[in-house]
């Protein structure tokens, strides 16, 4: 993963420094940052995370200290359809264990990877609050209630055939 | 422009009638509704749980039906949680308060078509409870889930566009704010929330009252209020539903606060995995600044205070107090020692108020009802409600409010449904990762700080999971170490090394690998952990254990004695067996078999050597019989 080239765009740091100037001044920028920078890019590589320090004119250990503490921010780029199953304790006891299995053994990578073709990323969340769908999962922010491991395979298979 | 009391009372006259044409009784609301300008009123959830159900589409396949067939007076209305979210999306329609559940976008086309246009109810579509024998519709309230709950923090939800602060000032909102600033002192406003009772909704309980009273008496030009929306309990949904459903409730709480302790700014931090709520929040922000709310010299008296949203970003432990101040400040979301106490030393140093979403929610009933309407509601101990998100394996999932006091048993059994599929009840979980589970023994125990201290669990923030008999009590304790494990931020050992090892002791008991002298080292570290752990994150985090070991001990002794899960749950524990009775003979199993595991002749039955297998489950998969079951 990490020897993905960074494929970062001038307008995309155009865009980055413009939001740091505006709010650098405001207490505890560097979060809202972050989650800008992570919009813009999908992810905060180190280059990204060199921007956020040159221009708050903090150390760059500062901006990854705050960058891996946090499970949203991700140094890595995911999928083009980024898959999360809910592991919230509703969704736990509805099952939700054997639907990670499933999507896993569909796409043979495990939560946290991003399969080779760089289509599919799976990752694992904690509660969306959509417990009365238990269990739940979400593609691309899309919501699917009451799965099964069969249902969850064919709402990947559907991606598939889009692709 | 300043908001003075006469504009506000202008607004309220003029949205009253439409707004309680949705809380009368159906005649009532007829009449009422003659006075609006809408002869139907249609809402429709736009809660997390219905949106996800597709309640958008419900929506959009409404409002083309009434676009194409001209009908200026009906009115569409996307509200917050009406509560059953099992039964999504929801739409009522007023004055009738028909109740239709399970909505589809065809079903939409039907409800406007004959309903709407034809004045025929389709009762084929409504909550089928709703509809008594004799063909007769009963009001929402008069249904099992309903007729127990009380609403004061969800009084809102699933009654006003969250998204026009007009509607809620139609039901009084914003006349607290004012009361407080024109007629009460700082300190009368802490004396009214001290008897109300109220104590912190977010778990541990403690007077809203005395968290104010020091914070006001604790010197300072400047001080904060912060909003606690970092709901991240699994399974745990009532600040997300008071956000999406009822925004503006908060914000005028949190005005109140600042007013009493003197801060003039405000913080709500909520979790990112929030889109709805937080988006609603921002809508709500604006327009409160642009009422006049918000801002400088609210309602003429001089008092200034502004919020600002902050995303949370996936961080359990930033629902700690100190942790989540630090994360406001931009920094690791780590907790730090108290004293001292965020009401002394809070956010950027400052002296600060925080409360939970739902204790906020309370806030401004208690100003215009009082606190003796507030107190005689609840327990000695436990004043007021509380709002449960009701999950797991139960009937009715959904969001509830009950007065404190309400047995578990009302809340499984009547308002929730009982137990699907025949099953048996056998545990509830409270309070989530911090929490513990309290068995069917204690179903009859009444809701409150104190009672479910005692049997060791906790209120926690409103998590509240439902477990059948095919719930294995060591994997769910396992389940809420594996979270807290990763959630550990790290700071202090006991909690970081403490949760790693509690989980590794779990996890050898689940695979069969462990003896009961294992369950004297869980005690014993619980014990250490309770006392030395820096937050409540690592202090708490062996209750599921401990208070599954209490009531379960049975089944921690059947895993590590006779390496049985009797949930069969435990995947190590288990064993591919097949059933002789059901087995022909085909082969197909023993040839599959990866590891020769499966022996047995032609057409006779086949015998699976528990010694070799692996437990691959191809042989389960592969049976056109049904004969291999896991044992």
């Amino acid at each position: 993963m990490a020897n993905i080239a960074f494929r970062g765009t001038p307008k995309q740091e155009r865009e980055l420094r413009r939001f740091i100037r505006k709010h650098k001044d405001q207490p505890g920028a560097l979060m809202p940052v972050l989650q800008e920078a992570q919009g813009i890019y999908g992810y905060l590589p180190r280059q990204v995370q060199q921007i956020i320090a040159d221009e708050m004119g903090i150390p760059l250990a500062q901006v990854f200290g705050v960058a891996t503490f946090y499970s949203q921010f991700t140094l890595t780029p995911k999928g083009e359809h980024t898959i999360s199953v809910c592991l919230g304790t509703a969704c736990y006891v509805k099952g939700a264990d054997k639907i990670l299995a499933a999507i896993e053994k569909r796409l043979g990578i495990k939560a946290g990877e991003c399969t080779p073709d760089g289509l599919f990323s799976i990752d694992s969340c904690r509660c969306l609050g959509a417990c009365g769908l238990a269990p739940v999962m979400t593609v691309d922010g899309e919501v699917y209630g009451k799965c099964t491991p069969e249902s969850a395979v064919e709402i990947i298979e559907s991606y598939y055939e889009e692709v | 422009m300043t908001m003075t009391i006469d504009r506000l009372t202008e607004i309220k006259k003029k949205n009253e009638e439409l707004v309680m044409v949705r809380r009368l009784v159906a005649s009532k609301a007829e009449e009422m509704a003659k006075h609006t300008a809408y002869r139907k009123q249609i809402l429709v959830c736009g809660g997390t749980g219905c949106t996800s159900s597709g309640s958008h589409k419900v929506v959009d396949a409404l409002e083309s039906e009434i676009k194409e067939k001209g009908l200026k007076d009906v009115l569409i209305v996307k509200t917050g949680c009406f509560g059953l979210c099992a039964l999504g999306p929801v739409v009522i329609v007023y004055p009738e308060g028909c109740f239709y559940s399970q909505t589809t976008p065809e079903g939409a086309k039907r409800i406007i078509d004959e309903h709407i246009v034809g004045g025929q109810i389709c009762k084929d579509l409504l909550y089928p409870e709703t509809v008594h024998a004799d063909g007769e519709i009963l009001p929402l309230s008069k249904t099992n889930f309903y007729a127990k709950q009380m609403r004061i923090a969800l009084k809102n939800c699933g009654v006003i566009d969250p998204e026009n602060i007009e509607e809620y000032i139609a039901l009084d909102g914003y006349k607290a704010l004012y009361k407080v600033l024109t007629e009460m002192t700082q300190d009368q406003v802490i004396d009214v929330m001290l008897a109300s009772g109220l104590r912190g909704r977010g778990g541990a309980g403690f007077p809203t009252g005395r968290k104010w009273a020091f914070c006001k008496s604790t010197p300072g030009e400047i001080k904060y209020v912060c909003c606690n929306a970092d709901e991240g309990d699994p399974g745990a949904f009532m600040d997300r539903s008071i956000l999406e459903g009822d925004p503006h409730a908060v914000i005028e709480a949190m005005a109140i606060a600042g007013y009493t302790i003197g801060a003039s700014q405000g913080y709500v931090y909520v979790r990112a995995e929030y889109p709805i709520a937080v988006d609603r929040l921002k809508i709500a922000i604006n327009q409160a600044r642009e009422y006049g709310f918000l801002g400088k010299n609210i309602f003429g008296t001089g008092f200034d205070f502004d919020l600002e949203i902050r995303l949370g970003a996936g961080a359990f432990v930033c629902g700690e107090e100190t942790a989540l101040m630090t994360s406001i400040e931009g920094k690791r979301g780590e907790p730090r020692p108290r004293p001292p106490f965020p009401a002394v030393k809070g956010l950027f140093g400052k002296p600060t108020v925080l409360n939970n979403v739902e204790t906020y929610a309370n806030v401004a009933q208690i100003i215009l009802k009082g606190a003796d309407w507030y107190s005689s509601i609840g327990t000695e101990t436990s004043k007021g409600t509380k709002v449960f998100a009701l999950g797991g394996k139960i009937t009715n999932v959904g969001l509830v409010e009950v007065p404190m006091g309400t047995t578990l048993r009302e809340i499984i059994e009547e308002i929730g449904g009982g137990i699907p599929n025949g099953k048996k009840f056998k545990a509830a979980q409270t309070g989530g990762p911090s929490g513990g589970c309290i068995p069917s023994v204690h179903i009859d125990t009444p809701i409150d700080y104190e009672s479910l201290a005692q049997i060791g669990s906790m209120m926690g923030s409103g998590g509240l999971i439902i477990m059948d008999e095919d719930t294995c009590m060591v994997d769910i304790a396992k389940f809420y170490l594996e979270f807290t494990c990763e959630e550990s931020c790290g700071k202090c050992s006991p909690c970081r090394i403490g949760t790693k090892r509690l989980l590794h002791l779990l996890d050898d008991i689940t695979k069969g690998n462990s003896t009961m002298e294992d369950l004297d080292k869980i005690e014993e570290l619980s014990a250490h952990m309770r006392v030395s752990c820096l937050c409540a994150l690592g202090q708490t985090a062996s209750n599921p254990v401990v208070s599954t070991l209490r009531y379960f001990h049975e089944e921690y002794v059947d895993h590590i004695q006779n390496k049985r899960c009797a949930a069969k749950k435990c995947k190590d524990l288990l064993h591919y067996v097949i059933d002789p009775e059901k087995c022909k003979g085909c082969t197909l199993c023993s040839r599959n078999c990866p590891v020769g595991a499966i022996s047995g002749k032609v057409k006779q039955p086949h015998y699976i050597d528990k010694s070799v297998c692996i437990k691959c489950g191809l042989c389960k998969q592969n049976c056109k019989f049904d004969a291999v079951y896991l044992d």
